[in-house]
Parts: C-alpha cells; sequence; structure tokens
C-alpha cells in the first residue's frame, strides 16, 4: 500500500512548486504597488522553495516498492 | 449552483495560482478516497482502519481531528479579544487530559477492543448506559457538522466572496465521496494531510508576523500599549475575576477546564478517541496521544500568535461579531484572514485557504466516521438487527456516511433559516461531554460502580448540566451562581457547568452503585483497574516509551507555563 506520507510528499512538492513559481514570476514581474506587507522578504520564493524540497525528500522517501 | 459566485465585500481576493492550488487539494483527497475503496470491505477496514495505524499517524490524527478551520479562526479571534490567556485551552486545557488518556485509559480501551466509547459503557455498565450515550452522541455529531458546515460556508463568503450554496454542497459531496469510499481509513489519511497543510499555510504568519513586530519582546510593549499588560500573561492575573481580560478565575481554568471539560473531550468523545482506537498496538496507542499532546504544544504559534500580533499589528480595530454586523466592520474571528492577507502573495494565500478549506472538511469527515461507526454498532447493530453479516453492516456503514452528509447539509440550511438553531446546538454538545467523563473515568478506576449507577449517574449529570443552561437562559443574573461571580463571563460559564454536572454524575453514580448489588470480578476483567493486567509496551529502548516522552512532553508544558505566566 502507498505510504500516507508519500501523499503528503506529492501534496508538498506541488504546491510548494506553484508557490515557488509565482514568487519568481512576481521577481521577475514585480508589481506597481504590491498588496502585502514584507513583499521585499519574497516570502513566496523561499517559503516555497522549503516545502518543495520537503516534498521531494518525502516523496523519495516514501515513494511506492521502497522499503523503509 | 453557481461556480464561486463573488459577492462583494471580501477580505482576500484569489489568483490564478491560489485556485489551481485549491483544486490541487480537492483532486488529492479525492484521490486518495478512491485509492482506498479496495482497503476498506470488512467492519475492522472500514470502521477501526484495520486497527493498523503507526503511533505517528494515529497520533497526528487523533489533533487533527480537533484542528478544525472554526477552532483555528475562533481561537485566533479569541486571543485578540483575551490575549494569550486563549493559550489555556491549548496547554492546560488540552495536554494533562491527553496524557492521562495516554498512560491511564487508553489501555482499558484497546484491551477491551471496542469499537467505540458507547461501546465501553456497553462492556463495563450494560445495554442502557451505551443506548443513552450512543444516542446522544450520534444525534448531536450530526448537528454539530451541519452546524459547523454552516459556520464555514458563512465564512467563506466573508472571506472569499463564495456563494453559501456551493461551499456548502462541494465540501459535503467531497467528503461524502471519500469517506464512503475508504472509510475511516480514508478519515484518518486526509487528516494527517490536512495536518501538514496547516502548518505549511500557516506557518508564515507569525514567522513574518515577529518580523514585522521585532520580535517578541517589542510585541509584548506593543500590546501592552494598544491594550493592556495582561492580555501577555497566562496566570498572573488570574487571582482574581476583575483581573484579567476574560473575567475568569484560576479556578474556574484549573478545576473546570483542566479536570472535568479537557478530560472529557479529549478521553471520552468518540470524535477524536476513534482515531487511537485505529492504533496497530498498545504501545502505539499510547504513544499517539503523547505525540499529539508534544504537537498541540505547540499549535499556539500558528493559533494564538497571530491573534495577538493582530493585535499589535492590524491598522483597524476588530470588534465583536454582533457589533460588526451591524457597522459592516471586521470581527474578532476575522484576524486570522486579516493576517493571511496582509502577509501573504499569489500562491502562499492559496495554500492559507486551502489548510482553512482542510481543516473544515476534516473535521466534517471526523464527525461523518465516528457517526457511522456509533450507529452502526451501538445503535443499528444492538437495538435494529443484530443478525446481520459483516458485508450487510459496512454497507450500512457507507450508506449511513451519506445519509449522515445529508442530514449535516439539512441542519445546515436549517441554521441558515433560524440563526439561534446554532447556539442552541453548540450548547446541547457541552451537556454531554463532562457526566460522560465521569462515568467512562468511574466505570474504569472503581470496581463497585454498577450498570445502574452508569446509566442514573450520566442522565442526572446530563439533565443537571442542561437545567444549569437554562437556567441562566431564561435569567442571566443566575450566572452569579453557576460561575460564582457577578463579572463572569461566557467562557467561565462552561467552566462551572461542566464541574458541577461532573459532581451530580460522580455523586450519583457512588450513590446509587452503594445502593445496589456490585457485579463479579469475573464480569470485570479486562474493563477495570485492578482487575485488568495491562500488557507491557515490550522490551525496548527507553525512547521508545511512553512514559519516558509522556516525561518530556510534562517537562516542556510546565516549563512553558512558567516562561509565560
Amino acid at each position: 500500500m502507498v505510504s500516507i506520507w508519500f501523499f503528503i510528499g506529492i501534496s508538498l512538492a506541488v504546491n510548494g512548486g506553484l508557490i515557488l513559481g509565482a514568487g519568481i514570476y512576481q521577481l521577475v514581474n514585480p508589481p506597481e504597488n504590491p498588496s502585502i506587507v514584507l513583499y521585499n522578504l519574497h516570502a513566496n520564493v523561499w517559503w516555497g522553495a522549503v516545502l518543495l524540497i520537503f516534498g521531494l525528500i518525502y516523496c523519495f522517501r516514501f515513494k511506492p516498492g521502497r522499503q523503509s | 449552483m453557481t461556480m464561486a459566485m463573488l459577492v462583494a465585500p471580501r477580505l482576500v481576493h484569489l489568483s490564478a495560482v491560489d485556485v489551481v492550488i485549491i483544486a490541487f487539494y480537492f483532486s488529492l483527497v479525492l484521490g486518495i478516497g478512491f485509492y482506498l475503496r479496495g482497503r476498506a470491505n470488512t467492519g475492522e477496514d472500514f470502521f477501526m482502519a484495520g486497527r493498523e495505524m503507526t503511533a505517528w499517524v494515529a497520533g497526528l490524527s487523533f489533533l487533527s481531528a480537533n484542528l478544525g478551520a472554526l477552532e483555528l479562526m475562533g481561537w485566533a479571534g479569541s486571543a485578540y479579544q483575551y490575549g494569550i490567556l486563549a493559550t489555556h485551552w491549548y496547554w492546560i486545557g488540552a495536554i494533562p487530559a491527553m496524557l492521562f488518556l495516554a498512560l491511564v485509559m487508553m489501555p482499558f480501551y484497546y484491551i477491551s477492543k471496542t469499537h467505540s466509547v458507547p461501546g465501553y459503557l456497553k462492556l463495563r455498565f450494560g445495554e442502557p448506559a451505551r443506548a443513552l450515550s450512543a444516542v446522544s452522541f450520534a444525534f448531536m455529531t450530526v448537528l454539530m457538522s451541519g452546524v459547523n458546515m454552516f459556520a464555514m460556508a458563512k465564512v467563506m463568503q466573508i472571506v472569499l466572496g463564495w456563494d453559501i450554496n456551493f461551499s456548502i454542497w462541494v465540501s459535503s459531496l467531497t467528503v461524502a465521496i471519500y469517506v464512503t469510499l475508504g472509510g475511516l481509513r480514508s478519515a484518518i489519511f486526509n487528516e494527517v494531510l490536512q495536518f501538514f497543510l496547516i502548518w505549511a499555510g500557516a506557518l508564515l504568519i507569525p514567522i513574518l508576523g515577529l518580523y514585522e513586530a521585532g520580535g517578541w519582546a517589542s510585541l509584548k510593549l506593543q500590546i501592552a500599549q494598544r491594550a493592556s499588560d495582561q492580555y501577555v500573561h497566562l496566570w498572573s492575573g488570574l487571582g482574581s475575576f476583575t483581573g484579567n481580560p476574560m473575567g475568569i478565575h484560576w479556578t474556574g481554568i484549573v478545576f473546570g477546564l483542566a479536570s472535568i471539560i479537557s478530560m472529557g473531550y479529549w478521553t471520552t468523545d468518540f470524535l477524536v478517541v476513534q482515531r487511537i482506537l485505529a492504533a496497530k498496538d498498545i504501545r502505539s496507542a499510547e504513544l499517539a496521544p503523547i505525540i499529539g499532546a508534544g504537537f498541540k504544544m505547540f499549535v499556539p504559534v500558528i493559533v494564538i500568535l497571530p491573534g495577538l500580533l493582530g493585535l499589535a499589528l492590524l491598522p483597524v480595530k476588530l470588534v465583536p461579531e454582533s457589533v460588526a454586523a451591524v457597522t459592516g466592520g471586521n470581527s474578532y474571528n476575522d484576524v486570522l484572514p486579516l493576517m493571511l492577507a496582509r502577509y501573504c502573495g499569489p500562491g502562499l494565500l492559496g495554500l492559507g485557504v486551502t489548510a482553512l478549506i482542510a481543516g473544515f472538511m476534516s473535521g466534517m469527515a471526523g464527525n461523518v466516521s465516528a457517526f457511522t461507526t456509533v450507529w452502526t454498532y451501538d445503535i443499528y447493530r444492538p437495538l435494529i438487527n443484530s443478525k446481520g453479516s459483516d458485508h450487510h453492516y459496512v454497507n450500512m456503514g457507507r450508506w449511513t456516511t451519506v445519509i449522515g452528509v445529508l442530514i449535516s447539509v439539512g441542519t445546515a440550511y436549517l441554521v441558515m433559516q433560524f440563526a439561534s438553531i446554532m447556539d442552541y446546538v453548540q450548547a446541547l454538545f457541552s451537556f454531554f461531554i463532562a457526566p460522560l467523563f465521569g462515568t467512562v473515568v468511574l466505570g474504569m478506576l472503581w470496581k463497585r460502580a454498577t450498570g445502574l449507577a452508569g446509566f442514573w449517574g450520566l442522565l442526572c449529570g446530563t439533565l443537571s448540566s442542561i437545567s444549569m443552561w437554562a437556567w441562566v437562559k431564561v435569567d442571566p443574573s443566575a450566572l452569579r451562581y453557576v460561575a460564582l461571580s457577578h463579572h463572569a463571563k461566557g467562557l467561565a460559564q462552561d467552566m462551572y457547568q461542566a464541574l458541577w454536572s461532573f459532581i451530580v454524575c460522580v455523586t450519583v453514580t457512588v450513590g446509587v452503585s452503594l445502593a445496589t448489588k456490585p457485579f463479579p470480578d469475573s464480569a470485570l476483567k479486562g474493563l477495570v483497574y485492578g482487575l485488568t493486567e495491562v500488557p507491557a509496551v515490550g522490551d525496548v529502548a527507553l525512547y521508545q516509551k511512553p512514559l519516558f516522552w509522556a516525561a518530556v512532553v510534562t517537562v516542556v508544558f510546565i516549563a512553558l507555563n512558567i516562561m509565560f505566566w
């Protein structure tokens, strides 16, 4: 049976990838009037990257067929 | 039904990537449900997840079942309103009860191999106590699910501008599909997924908030300037009813919240206990609540801290719900979405909203799966059809899941028409918890408690709780008797009402027990302390023992209370 942790890895990796992508897009095309506070920290870039890395680690560690 | 009909004004605006993240969440939970549909063919699989969950999965699911979206938003709002005092509901109002469940009560639940808490009452006290507990639990669970469904749909309307009908039907149909297909295992998987989504979606708020505030010390100063110094102290203002923003005395927190309400909720509410009963062995069953307690201690970081940050940093002043409805302003409960909108840009906002939706849906799945088990095993099988096959009861479970969701939807629409029903249902739920704890804990720890006593203690405790509530409803000034003070507020009433109803339950149970014939010891083996041999957790290293981790959690718990005294 596929481990629950594998599903969590997928969730974190996909969400992290999407958030990182959105953050990079904003870096390349910065909004004229950012609607959020602390925009200069570009939280979606580093937080998206953190989620993506954790997600990929979980996916690899708990991928179906791999013995734990 | 319209697709995401937009209604202005709303607190946040989603971008395309946010919508993709939300849609991905729905796809994933449905995918998990379809994947698990072949693994829910027997009663043990469907209702008990095969009793094969590891301590981590059971523990995180146990915690998540309580970590609903309304909990998150409501307690963040309470932190804005009452300050750090709201943390008592996460620390002293949860941790001791979780450890008590793990070390004292879980062995009896687990050894008796019961399917449910009412099932334990049947084994210990007989059919009348089980029937009373099962009917009240099943009835209240679906009603609560409907009330939560309406409340969440309302939140989605305010925060995102979504149509209420759209929110109700999309979320309830999704839950109905994945629980019907995969049973408890599917509910548990999605609860663990929700746990990660909540942390991933909400942790950024305290990180960025503390950065903006200039750290914890600076935040405390800002709160003291905008509100009061007492908003950042857990215990120092509880010496009197007037010394703190909540109007509560430390006796209410210690004897009402910690000793009765939280004990009742965390040890006898089947919604949360069911997750632990699915553990694969006794060590996992004992470790699971301890793991839950370890994480529970840090939930205030993503719930209470955002409320405090909102108090210090938000340019607008939030007001009570009733005032917001008249003035069109933002209420206390809006603080979490407002903080989300303050810091989260495209993508992060979608993840935060997904965390709220996931919290709501897994809470509903928890309600529905618990209702299904109690209906099938504690009402339908003993009272209506005791000769069905295992396959028949699994089918009954699947149909009950669908019917339970539909009753919840019906309740949600009823609440939409008659708003006062919401208050009544929420109050009703609180009537059963404290007396049930009295009955179960006496049943486990006192072998002299008899069957008749279990039933009458539970009934009298529940009736006393209802009577006190009705008394204050008819004559609000009666609160000074129930909660022992003219200054007591609503939350204080809950604390003392629970304490008195527990005392009534225990007094009646003891009195009737002493007047009736005791059970022979042989009938109580595996059910009562002193007559039950609790199996050892095995020959494992110290760091694998539940007692060791319970001690670690206790030390951290005490340290945190001293730090924020």
